[in-house]
């Protein structure tokens, strides 16, 4: 898949809460052929700290409107700089980059998404069904009510059960915690998820337990994005290490050297 | 369109644009971005005896206007090089330079004498700067005598284009030029990254995993280019400039400062195409201030 650097027109800026915002970009060019779990490298412009590239996770795509949503949230100085962003703005971005989530072999699915890490979550759910016909069913976990976005997008693709750490939505708890995951009649096939390590490596821990196949999406911290650094890499069972930018950022639990 | 043809020894070279070694991996990585042979050169990524992990996770850090990193030279060895690699990039259309590391004199000598073989090699880039490695790399480099052991021996076993990569965690760079040159180096390249850390306070830890790192980019490039400057004057053999280039501008400012060529490191990770710009950028430069050829504004920096 070829990768662009292409710069977009912000269309639309919509802040969320006081920690999330989304980002709608319209490119004046088709869009490339964009994949579940893959992301773009966003360049920063105005803030004097920022000087390398972010990386984002797609959170949703629009070929007829050749528009990508981010959902992005604010953890420092190039995050906050993209919340100011107005439309008519301009955006720089590589994409797309990385791999994507599997095709899955089986139709229960759940999706684990916690924070921002629900990004990739809903335009996998959105794929899933066109693509596959497949219903998924999202788990999703945050610290409170008010930063739960977006829940009706994803209400829309599949059941959605929610945890809240304060108790405020849904279940009080970690997602690790909801009763689906310990409901015996109910029954998962593969686990997809994205979001805080602490709760990947509890989510892939889980999936070990119950032997269910578990796909991550891992945050590593990276220089390039496009595979010519190798700073951003995760050590694996077969190859050592690989770089999360162009082998990841979707990896099988089961290939990951995660103590769990 | 001005003369861009670059001579560093025998080396001939389109442009003087190349890439630094290990910011743009082997150059497939770029071939969506940009047209390869469109390059001077391109320098790849370190290669040792033996494959090499590299060091932990995390291994970059941002810093203000520059990256600290600590890969510690993760590379499959240069047998797999040789084998699997070499017969890729060595279609390109452009000179493929191969930047050679070891932890012992040996093993920088078994590493050249490989790569001596090959036909499409005419260069090698000597390595004596890296920071990131606990055995050899940078310890070479900042004492004058294994700086000296190593070239000297790298140099009876290799037979084309000799490049030293000078470190500037020294004192007196010009010293470890004069010295390198006089044992057989053709040509040096200067800078390496400079030594640093970072510390996160929240976490109270080291932001690397291995707590020191190389620092490139802008912030470097001051003390590049006082160091290509105080080099260019000392010695007779070509001088490769490089550190926190990001565009023509830059390049050019070195490029007065004496460096007959130069090359592209942190700033390909921002702007993947940079390379081919900066090359658009210098021709743009000369013909406006009516330069024929690039030789001419080579160390033509008025002082
Ligand atoms: C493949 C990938 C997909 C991502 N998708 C999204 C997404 O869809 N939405 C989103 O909001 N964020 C996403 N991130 C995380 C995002 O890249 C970082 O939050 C962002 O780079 C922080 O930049 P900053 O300048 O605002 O903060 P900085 O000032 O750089 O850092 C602020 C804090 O954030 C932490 N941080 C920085 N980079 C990362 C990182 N890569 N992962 C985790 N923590 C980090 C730092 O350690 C620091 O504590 C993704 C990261 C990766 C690697
Ligand atoms: C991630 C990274 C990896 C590097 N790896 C090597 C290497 O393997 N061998 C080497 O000689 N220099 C290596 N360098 C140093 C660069 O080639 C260059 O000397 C330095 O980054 C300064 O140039 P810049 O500021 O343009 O990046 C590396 C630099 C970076 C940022
Ligand atoms: S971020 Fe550079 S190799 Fe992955």
């Amino acid at each position: 898949m070829k990768k662009l650097i292409d710069t977009l027109q912000v269309i639309d800026n919509k802040r969320l809460n006081k920690e999330f915002f989304v980002l709608l970009l319209q490119s004046d060019k088709q869009l490339p052929e964009i994949l579940p779990g893959q992301f773009v490298q966003v360049k920063v412009e105005g803030s004097p700290r920022t000087f390398l590239r972010r990386p984002i996770s797609v959170y949703d795509v629009d070929y007829s409107q050749q528009s990508i949503s981010l959902l992005i949230k604010i953890a420092g100085d190039g995050t906050r700089q993209l919340s100011k962003l107005i439309p008519g703005e301009k955006l720089n971005i590589i994409y797309p980059l990385g791999n994507s989530f599997s095709k899955p072999s089986d139709n229960r699915l759940l999706l684990i998404g916690g924070g921002t890490g629900v990004a990739p979550l809903l335009f996998l759910g959105k794929y899933l069904r066109k693509q596959y016909n497949i219903v998924p069913e999202f788990l999703l976990g945050y610290r409170s009510k008010d930063l739960a976005i977006e829940l009706e997008k994803f209400e829309e693709i599949g059941k959605t059960y929610i945890t809240t750490e304060d108790g405020s939505l849904g279940h009080k708890g970690f997602v690790i915690h909801h009763p689906i995951l310990f409901d015996e009649k109910k029954e998962i096939n593969m686990i997809y998820t994205c979001g805080p390590e602490v709760m990947m490596k509890e989510v892939a821990k889980y999936a070990n337990n119950k032997n269910i196949a578990c796909e991550v999406s891992l945050e590593n911290l990276m220089g390039c994005g496009i595979g010519a650094c190798l700073c951003c890499v995760v050590d694996t069972i077969d190859n050592g290490n690989v770089n999360t930018c162009t082998e990841g950022p979707i990896f099988n639990t089961k290939q990951l050297k995660w103590q769990i | 369109m001005a003369d861009l043809i670059t001579n560093i020894s025998k080396l001939k070279l389109k442009n003087p644009v190349m890439t630094a070694s290990g910011t743009f991996g082997f150059g497939t990585e770029y071939s969506d971005f940009i047209d390869l042979s469109k390059l001077g050169g391109i320098v790849v990524k370190g290669i040792t005896p033996k494959p090499r992990q590299g060091n932990p996770y995390p291994r970059m850090v941002e810093t203000a206007s520059g990256m600290l990193n600590a890969v510690g030279l993760q590379n499959k060895g240069v047998d797999y090089f040789i084998e699997h690699i070499y017969p890729e990039i060595s279609q390109y259309n452009t000179e493929i330079v191969v930047n050679i590391n070891g932890g012992s004199i040996e093993e920088y000598c078994e590493v050249a004498s490989k790569i001596n073989n090959l036909d499409k090699v005419n260069a090698i880039e000597l390595n004596i700067s890296c920071p990131n490695v606990k055995q050899g790399g940078m310890l070479f480099g900042i004492h004058c005598p294994s700086a000296i052991a190593v070239t000297k021996a790298v140099r009876d076993v290799y037979n084309k284009t000799l490049i030293v990569k000078l470190s500037p965690n020294v004192t007196n760079i010009v010293e470890f030029a004069k010295a390198v040159e006089d044992n057989g180096a053709d040509a040096v390249s200067l800078i390496n990254t400079l030594l640093g850390m970072a510390i996160n306070s929240r976490t109270r830890r080291p932001s690397l995993s291995t707590v020191t790192g190389g620092l490139s980019g802008p912030a470097i490039k001051p003390v590049a280019l006082r160091m290509v400057w105080q080099v260019h004057k000392a010695v007779k053999i070509p001088v490769i400039g490089m550190g926190g280039i990001m565009n023509a501008t830059d390049a050019i400012e070195f490029i007065l400062a004496g460096a007959s060529a130069i090359q592209i490191g942190t700033a390909n990770f921002i702007n993947p195409a940079i390379t081919v710009e900066i090359v658009e950028g210098i021709n743009d430069y000369l013909e406006q201030n009516k330069f024929k050829s690039i030789s001419d504004l080579v160390g033509a920096l008025e002082c």
